[in-house]
């Protein structure tokens, strides 16, 4: 019998089957937490010499013959071998102990954790987009090329943008995809002495990364005592080295940019080009589009605003958008509309000022699928629905939480807001991580803590357009019943969560010393038949 | 929080003990206790060139991860390899085993342009 990562059979411990095994549990030899009872063994421990499922037809006696005798293996792979129920049986079960925004409440700030209409997974299931290969030729790809020139116009509009891109797989991809045809920008008009991107501080953080990646240094600047970015000190941050601002707007503190028309044009002023990270989009759909307020280039979270999968259900897609004058840059290729009304994509010669592909293929095609489903649903009214529910369940619940845990920043909010717990810690020693661990036991996923940077002890809660005025109620009473908690028992608070499937984790022991593969499987323990 | 007499400190939470030319170089108590517990630090290579206030390195911990910034300009003589292996001395000896450089200093009178302890603690008390 082999057994688990923590010294604990996990066989026996699920055969147990009783919730006391979790408090039983120890940290293995290996210093790791042991696991609970109702975590599940895998697939290889499961495994019995012999067992097995569906019948695989063998191949032909000869099949081997074509492969040379040194490239052939040696040992048969060591596969798990289990009957088809046992494999059923541990995926359901190991989805069971999913969270997910189909089981509850998920209001991770900054990630648009909204309900994912079941309606998109049907349109991207339809076969003649599902079963399309990628390089099918465009005549018989018509339907997906004009989905996605639609997908491309409507993006468009919905930014105040020219022109559109739908290759990037997620927004990380699509910020460097931005500041590399703003770097291909400078560089076309022969100015090669631009090396500097400047973000604010209160940036994601792939923000400096994706500068660092183009090559480019990150200088950053300070937020005004408002949270919005502190013109003065962009003024004197810009200069004819800087190549570009990654601004985001709303903030991640979930503030509107009320600057946004005089930052905007100290950047320009510069000659530098202003980038907006899209991932907030959700706040001011219909509302505010970025092109008309002068940004330059832009980047979409289709998995954030326009609710396709994400969160470990991705993948994501982060298409980009920009004014006319970056448009010959725009990675190729293009969905393009022939005067004869057919769809193709353009041609490698066609525009060789593109700074070349940044995906395979066309992208994550399914996710545009599901994207624009979501679009022509809503139609502009029903976006500007979003955008108005989603900023009124924030500014409901900022002022509700804001009773018992600070509120760093006047409101109203955006789409999200955040609150800190640095009373709670001063006054018991709870911390944000505590009350996030907490709210599991509550039922909730914990919000995004830590993040801003900025703000001490922050929880960054973003509620979205899809919840009730009922799930927000109970999420509210959750937090005051945890800074309840935490003046009166805060052990309670400390010791959490205490009902979900593992408890508190050594985080810190993860990161400094991950073990990152499932190793049992070596030498005597080695279930490869020979 | 303890804030040591001797030594030099940064705005940015970084502090010298300075001893002639060399100086030893890490990050404050408040630093890590703000940071929480520390899974990761990269050092330059011996032989790097400081400027000053520019980023030296990286700081993880399982809330964030930050630059490290250089208080003074000069020449790397030496980093702590055991942060490599054990990232938690910076959080349980800031300013013992959890030093990050040893540092030749270009112009030892830059020294004195930092802040001194009451300055820096009179910084984290307005936090």
């Amino acid at each position: 019998m082999s057994h688990g990562p923590g010294g604990v059979s996990l066989v026996e411990a699920s055969l147990a089957g009783a919730a006391t095994a979790v408090e039983e549990a120890r940290p293995g030899p290996a210093g790791r937490a042991a696991v609970g009872a109702t975590l599940q063994p895998t697939l290889a421990e499961l495994s019995r010499p012999g067992r097995g499922g569906g019948k695989v037809p063998h191949p032909p006696k000869d099949a081997l013959d074509g492969i040379p005798a040194d490239a052939r293996r040696v040992s048969p792979l060591a596969l798990p071998e289990l009957n088809e129920p046992e494999v059923v049986r541990h995926l359901v079960n190991l989805s069971h102990l999913n969270y997910s925004v189909d089981t509850g409440f998920y209001p991770l700030g900054s990630c648009t954790m909204k309900y994912n209409p079941k309606v998109n997974e049907w349109a991207a299931r339809l076969a003649g987009f599902a079963g399309l290969h990628p390089l099918a030729p465009d005549a018989l790809a018509q339907g997906t090329l004009e989905l996605m020139h639609e997908l491309q116009g409507a993006l468009a509009e919905i930014g105040g943008m020219h022109a559109v891109t739908l290759q990037p797989a997620a927004g990380a991809q699509g910020e460097l995809t931005g500041i590399l045809m703003i770097r291909a920008y400078h560089r076309a008009r022969g100015d090669t002495e631009r090396s500097q991107v400047i973000v604010p501080d209160s940036s994601h953080g792939t923000n400096p990364a994706t500068a660092s990646m183009a090559g480019y240094e990150t200088l950053t600047v300070r937020s005004a005592s408002d949270g919005g970015v502190d013109l003065e000190a962009l003024r004197s941050a810009l200069g004819p080295r800087t190549a570009a601002v990654m601004l985001t707007n709303p903030s991640t503190l979930g503030l509107f940019e009320r600057r946004i028309e005089a930052l905007l044009e100290v950047v320009h002023d510069a000659g530098a080009l202003a980038y907006m990270d899209g991932a907030n989009m959700n706040a001011v759909l219909g509302r505010f589009r970025p092109g008309d307020a002068g940004f330059d280039v832009m980047h979409f979270n289709l998995h954030k605003t326009f609710s396709t999968p994400h969160g470990g259900g991705g993948p994501g897609a982060g298409p980009v958008a920009c004014v006319e004058r970056l448009a010959p840059y725009l990675p190729g290729p293009l969905v393009i509309r022939d005067p004869d009304g057919r769809y193709r994509l353009e041609r490698s010669d066609e525009r060789p000022t593109a700074i070349g592909r940044v995906r395979a293929y066309q992208g994550n095609v399914g996710v545009l699928v599901r994207a624009y489903a979501y679009i022509r649903a809503h139609g502009g009214t029903g976006l500007r629905e979003v955008s108005a529910d989603a900023v009124l369940a924030a500014n409901y619940l900022r002022e509700r939480v804001g009773t018992a845990y600070e509120l760093p920043y006047g409101g109203p909010c955006k789409h999200e807001f955040v609150a800190s717990a640095r009373n709670l810690r001063a006054a018991s020693g709870v911390r944000t991580l505590d009350v996030a661990k907490r709210l599991i036991d509550h039922g909730f996923h914990p919000p995004t803590i830590y993040f801003p940077l900025i703000v001490e002890e922050g929880l960054l809660i973003e509620p979205t357009e899809t919840e009730t005025l009922e799930t927000l109620d109970a999420f509210a009473e959750a937090m005051l019943a945890i800074a309840r908690e935490a003046h009166d028992d805060p052990q309670r608070v400390l010791a959490a969560p205490t009902t979900a499937p593992v408890r508190r984790l050594d985080e810190a022991s993860a990161a400094r010393r991950p073990e990152l593969r499932w190793r049992p499987m070596v030498g005597r323990e080695t279930p490869c038949p020979t | 929080m303890n804030v040591p007499e001797d030594l030099r400190y940064t705005p940015d939470h970084e502090w010298v003990r300075a001893d002639g030319e060399e100086g030893v170089v890490g990050i404050t108590a408040y630093a890590a206790d703000q940071l929480g517990d520390v899974v990761f630090v990269e050092l330059p290579a011996t032989g790097t060139r400081l400027s000053a206030g520019a980023s030296f390195g990286a700081i993880e911990s399982v809330k964030t991860a930050s630059d490290l910034f250089a208080p003074l300009a000069g020449e790397v003589l030496a980093v702590n390899d055991a942060l490599s292996t054990q990232p938690e001395l910076v959080n349980s000896d800031p300013y013992g085993d959890g030093w990050m450089l040893r540092v030749r200093i270009d112009d030892p009178g830059s020294i004195d342009r930092l802040e001194d302890a009451a300055a820096y603690r009179t910084r984290i008390e307005a936090a």
